[in-house]
């Protein structure tokens, strides 16, 4: 297991995961600076990931979209605060309709990623999530959860139940 | 999504009421506690209004409830709610777990096809 420390601040709504990666700090940047890579982690598995944008400069735009298994679309947009490479990233997102523009009241999250050499070499990879507000953590957390919601819906329609 | 919408709005209070120092206090002590919105008031260095705005943020998200007593109202903390926000928490966990886990696969695949020159 890589992930080595995951820290929940519940008053503030953070959450930071470190994990061990078997690469460089170099290499584990590109996770994140490549959008072709980026496209590869990001999503579950069956939901693939499009990047759009993908300017990885402070004041720079990455926006992105998951697709459905029903083919429905689910736009991501972040600014990007800084971009110290290969070491430290912040980012801030923000939950966008179908055409790029902010949801009313919606939640921005802010993201910092920082990137360390191990001494018995590797990297380091802390990811801290900060949450704005409680509905960006239910977009983020409830993703998933509302997949399998989608999936039990259908299972009720196929046994004649309501849902 | 209407549901959703309603959800995210609930939410939204719940956080609002969540980021300040404050009204953090006041769960922390009237979850440990009873106290009236008056003993409250006498614990914070501002005017008992604004106490009272605090607790009724705190209510209006559903973290705390008040009971009537006698000429007292009682001031509760409602744990399902902060149950809530670390449930979310555990499944932002849960999603970055999992994503961890992809980037691993991705790193040995990578090792495994370039013959570990990375």
């Amino acid at each position: 297991m890589s992930v080595t420390s995951v820290e929940k601040d519940l008053a503030s709504l953070t959450l930071t995961i470190t994990a061990d990666l078997e690469a460089t700090v170099e290499r584990a940047w590109q996770l994140w600076a490549d959008a072709r890579q980026f496209e590869r982690w990001w999503g579950p598995p069956g939901y693939p990931v499009t990047v759009v944008d993908h300017d990885l400069r402070a004041g720079g735009r990455i926006t992105f979209f998951m697709t459905g298994t029903e083919g429905e679309r689910h736009d991501s947009s972040w600014e990007v605060v800084a971009a110290d490479p290969p070491h430290r990233l912040e980012l801030r997102d923000a939950d966008v309709d179908g055409d790029g523009r902010p949801n009313d009241g919606n939640a921005i999250t802010a993201m910092v990623v920082t990137f360390d050499e191990r001494d018995s070499g590797g990297a380091v990879m802390a990811v801290c999530t900060h949450f704005d507000s409680l509905a960006g953590m239910e977009e983020h957390a409830g993703f998933e959860e509302g997949m399998r919601g989608v999936f039990a819906q259908i299972e009720a329609v196929l046994a004649g139940t309501p849902a | 999504m209407v549901v959703a919408s309603q959800r995210n709005a609930e939410a939204d209070r719940i956080f609002h009421a969540l980021a300040d120092g404050t009204r953090r206090d006041i769960l922390a002590v009237a979850g440990a506690g009873t106290y009236s919105v008056s003993a409250l008031a006498k614990r914070y260095p501002m005017s008992f209004a604004a106490v009272q705005k605090h607790v009724a943020v705190l209510e209006g998200a559903g973290l705390i409830t008040k009971e009537q007593r006698g000429r007292e109202r009682i001031v509760h903390t409602d744990v399902d709610t902060l149950q809530r926000a670390r449930t979310l928490l555990d499944g932002i966990e849960d999603l970055w777990r999992a994503r961890v886990e992809r980037i691993d696969d991705l790193l040995a695949t990578e090792k495994r096809t370039t013959g570990g020159k990375r």
